[in-house]
């Protein structure tokens, strides 16, 4: 990704926006936003909705209310506030699960698998897939244990992004699982990619060296980037490599033997069997001489990451990632230098970094509105959130994800999910509008009693359990042989029954909730609510952010 | 990623009406020798181009083996296929048992086996080369377009083809930018059905990128969904069936597609999880299994539909693997591997020439053919086109009758 230099936008001061901040700290939370008169400081409803789409999942309009009369600086203050570092949603049961009992029950239920696939019990451990003649293998009642945590996992997350009351939170842990990434397919230890995301969650607005040292010594990272087969003699450079790559520097800022001696500086570093823990193995580490970056010596893991630490690239590597994230797809090589010099004057402490980002000329710049493309997480969970709608099963949810290309816990590869224009092909465009058709008719197909129920699940699936707390199991988008295309927008948004969280508004006002630009299919007037909603949904412009 | 100007996206849009004076340049001195296969400044767009992408970069070692050289079981150690179990090619190399499906194609003298393909300076990140082979640059170069979408720059299309390439995969980059209209599905029935929902987005003169992109790609549905549905409609089901692994499920589909003679001149399919960092030899007889009997299956379609002198295969993959096995039973990143070409026009047999074992550099092959070499000859002895990829006397490869 290299991009053409823009020419600087100038540069803002940002200690004054520090100052007006703190004069203006704490004045949405006296009066309510709708009441609030519009005073010279008010950034309006379409910066507020700015601000928040591109730090969080589709705001709905009482969101942008809410915020829409603070000043710009005192909302990105608000963004950056005080924060929880750890997740609303109950964790699946089985996250203090260790490798032996993994292990263990993974051999359960291949024995079982056997035993059901054969006509006679036999101890063969091979898959029932082997054809051993005679009776076939009858459908399964249990899945398999390590699909099944993962996808309780998926769903956990999923949830946690529906309930979230931090919505930047959230999509900054995102933002850390696309940058140190691991995936449900290669780290099968479930637990350990649990782990994994507490970590983003403990670090998501803190320091981004402490964070890296972490993820070094993450089991889950180990396991992905094949660290724990890193031994002394034989190094494995999977790790080393992409840690230059990808998580710090980027290409051309190292060599091929940079990459090596950082392989054997690595080497020794693994995880417990018994525990799943990080743990040093002396015996397996490179005692030896190694040259990184020019310098000679007998250095550990740690003295590497100190080194790279030490390069000023660092900084500009993540600032630019950062840029591409909330900001724009065009980097500005002047604006990227800035903040990365901010950046390292805050010793890699995120929030003055982030503070810096939402303030920049470019992020704030009306052109940038709906510069961007919503990502498949954002456009689901973002659309759920926007309708109020229940959605106690996430799988379907997941699957809807997995149909256009996102699916939490599994990138499609070390480098993340390469976003951007590339979200949107012939292929997932369809999808999407697919995925928002069923969602606005998941909302006319509401019995007159509760808002939104669905079809009940198909008996025999399991469910999370602690959400079946109304004691009925309810699934959305109940998937359908036969594409929604047949029936026609109007048919589907008139009879939509519209939650709380937009009820009772006009087009304009859903309009500009909705929307970052002017529609492409234009509303007729006169349109029912429902059709408002369901017509912006489907336009070209709802795809951006 | 961000690799295309938007500008010339959204005039791209519009069925190309460029001329083509830019490939016919030079045209009445070379007009002679261009009789032979096709005629440069006439493209062949009746020919085919079948992509296979071997994702996560394809031990090319331990799939044409150099099984006579010594040093292979030497260097390979634990990972060498043993001797008696290679299907013999010629004295010196043979194939992985797992790909025992392409015989029948070497025997027909319809595959062959190019050599020792790379690239100087290579680069072994993943995302990196894989960026260089999709995009024909060189390694020090950062280009937008794929290799393509620059063949067909400027090319005159002939009427009624609203496509120019269908990617049965997630990268779709060998096939975007420029004027070439690339559509993207994992399956023929849904993407007509759902696209006769989306209405033509209309004009996209949109000043913002985003949006002038999604409209972009609106109205490739749009226009797509209109001629496919009817050939699909009445095409031919596959002659014999494929297996149900996804890579089989892609070729069926790319078979269905060539039987429907929908006018494209590219298709692309992949072949995911070469990436053997750990436990290399079970992975990596899995994949190859699963490359050699759906390359064979489909071989025996296309013949069956009488289509196979349309048709070229082309496999390409970031890079080789690291000659010497790491700790973990796997292989690290590499350089230059054999590729495979295969085709009713294809001339059968080994090209280029084995790297040698003893001549490493950093532990790596040394590269004998230049993989622009390659798309040269596939743009200029497959389509006419003259596009040679930056390279200023590109030596031809002989794998076209």
């Amino acid at each position: 990704m290299r991009g053409v230099a823009s020419p600087s936008l100038g540069r803002r001061s940002l200690l004054s926006g520090v100052g007006r901040t703190i004069a203006l700290a704490g004045v949405g939370a006296v009066v309510p936003a709708v009441f609030r008169p519009a005073s010279a400081m008010a950034m309006g409803a379409d910066e507020a909705r700015h601000l928040l789409s591109r730090t969080g999942f589709g705001p709905t309009p009482a969101d942008i209310a809410d915020v829409q009369g603070l000043d710009y600086t005192a909302a990105v203050e608000r963004l950056l506030g005080k924060w929880r570092p750890e997740a609303l949603t109950a964790p699946p049961g089985w996250i203090n699960l260790t490798p032996p009992q993994a292990r263990e029950e993974i051999e359960r239920f291949r024995e079982q698998r056997a035993e059901k696939g054969k006509p006679k019990a036999a101890s063969d451990p091979a898959p029932a897939a082997a054809p051993g003649g005679g009776v076939p293998a009858k459908p399964l009642a249990n899945a398999n244990p390590r699909q099944e945590r993962a996808r309780e996992l998926r769903n956990w997350w999923v949830e946690e992004m529906l309930v979230t009351d931090q919505p930047f939170v959230e999509r900054m842990v995102l933002f850390w699982h696309n940058h140190f990434t691991s995936s449900l397919q290669k780290v099968t230890f479930t637990p350990a990619v649990y782990r994994q995301n507490l970590l983003f969650r403990r670090h998501a607005l803190g320091n981004f060296a402490t964070l890296l040292r972490a993820v070094a010594k993450d089991p889950a990272m180990l396991l992905y980037l094949d660290g724990a087969q890193n031994k002394a003699g034989q190094p494995n450079e999977n790790f080393a490599r992409e840690l230059l790559e990808l998580f710090t520097l980027g290409e051309g800022h190292y060599s091929e033997a940079d990459i090596k001696a950082a392989a054997r500086a690595f080497t020794g570093w693994g995880i417990d069997r018994e525990t799943g823990a990080f743990q040093v193995h002396p015996a397996l580490h490179d005692k030896g001489e190694k040259t990184f970056f020019g310098r000679t010596g007998t250095f550990t893991g740690d003295d590497i990451l100190s080194m790279i630490l030490e390069k000023p690239g660092v900084a500009e590597w993540i600032t630019g990632k950062l840029w591409r994230e909330f900001v724009s797809l065009k980097p500005d090589e002047g604006e990227i230098k800035r903040l990365a010099a901010v950046f390292r004057e805050a010793r890699y402490e995120m929030k003055p970094l982030l503070r810096a980002l939402f303030l920049t000329p470019a992020f704030r710049d009306q052109a940038n509105r709906g510069g961007l493309i919503k990502s498949p997480i954002e456009l689901v969970v973002g659309t759920v959130r926007l309708l109020g709608l229940p959605v106690p099963e996430k799988t379907r949810l997941v699957r809807a994800l997995q149909s256009i290309g996102q699916v939490p816990f599994d990138p499609p590869n070390v480098k993340g999910w390469p976003g951007g224009e590339a979200w949107i092909t012939t292929n997932t465009l369809l999808m999407r509008q697919q995925i928002l058709r069923r969602i606005v008719e998941a909302t006319t197909v509401a019995p007159m009693g509760g808002p939104m129920t669905m079809a009940p699940a198909k008996p025999g699936r399991r469910t999370d359990r602690r959400e079946q707390t109304g004691g009925r199991e309810e699934v959305m988008m109940e998937p359908e042989q036969t594409p929604v295309e047949g029936r026609s927008l109007r048919s589907a948004g008139s009879s939509a029954r519209l939650g709380p969280t937009l009820a009772g508004l006009d087009a304009e006002t859903l309009q500009r909730a909705l929307l970052p630009v002017p529609p492409q299919l234009p509303l007729e007037t006169g349109m029912a609510a429902g059709d408002v909603v369901a017509r912006l949904l489907l336009d070209p412009g709802y795809q951006l952010k | 990623m961000l690799r295309r100007d938007f500008l010339q996206v959204s005039a791209g849009l519009a069925v190309a009406l460029a001329t083509p004076q830019a490939l016919a340049q030079g045209g009445t001195s070379a007009a002679k020798a261009a009789q032979r296969t096709a005629e440069p400044g006439s493209p062949r767009w009746d020919r085919i181009l079948v992509l296979v992408e071997l994702k996560g970069a394809n031990d090319g070692l331990n799939t044409v083996i150099p099984f006579a050289d010594p040093l292979y079981a030497k260097l390979r150690g634990p990972l060498a296929i043993a001797r008696d179990r290679v299907v013999p090619l010629d004295q010196r190399v043979g194939l992985h048992p797992a790909l025992k499906g392409l015989m029948e194609g070497w025997k027909e003298r319809d595959l062959a086996v190019v050599q020792g393909v790379g690239y100087p300076y290579p680069n072994r990140s993943h995302f990196r080369s894989i960026e260089i082979w999709d995009t024909a640059s060189a390694a020090s170069q950062t280009l937008s377009e794929g290799w393509l979408a620059q063949a067909f720059n400027g090319a005159s299309r002939p009427a009624g083809r609203a496509i120019d390439a269908v990617v049965v995969d997630t990268n779709a980059l060998p096939a975007t930018g420029g004027d070439l209209r690339t559509i993207v599905m994992q399956d023929a029935e849904s993407f007509i059905q759902q696209a006769r929902a989306m209405r033509d987005g209309g004009a996209p003169a949109a000043a913002n990128p985003a949006l002038a992109h999604v409209m972009k790609v609106r109205g490739e549905i749009h226009a797509a969904s209109l001629g496919l549905a009817e050939r699909m409609r009445g095409a031919p089901a596959p002659a014999h069936a494929f297996a149900t692994d996804p890579f089989s499920h892609q070729l069926a589909l790319a078979t269905r597609i060539l039987l429907a003679k929908v006018p494209v001149v590219a298709i692309k399919v992949a072949l995911g999880g070469f990436d053997t960092h750990a436990r290399q030899l079970e992975t990596h007889e899995r994949l190859l299994t699963q490359l050699g009997e759906g390359l064979a299956m489909f071989r025996r379609n296309l013949i069956a539909a009488g289509l196979w002198k349309d048709v070229l295969v082309m496999t390409y993959s970031e890079f080789g693997r690291r000659v010497k096995p790491n700790a973990s039973a796997g292989t690290d990143h590499g350089t230059a591997a054999p590729h495979f070409m295969m085709g009713g026009l294809v001339k059968g047999g080994l090209h280029g020439a084995y790297p040698s074992l003893a001549d490493l550099q950093d532990g790596d092959l040394k590269h004998s053919v230049d993989f622009r070499d390659l798309y040269a000859t596939v743009a200029r002895r497959w389509w006419g086109l003259n596009d040679t990829f930056g390279r200023r006397n590109p030596t031809m490869v002989d794998i076209i009758a």
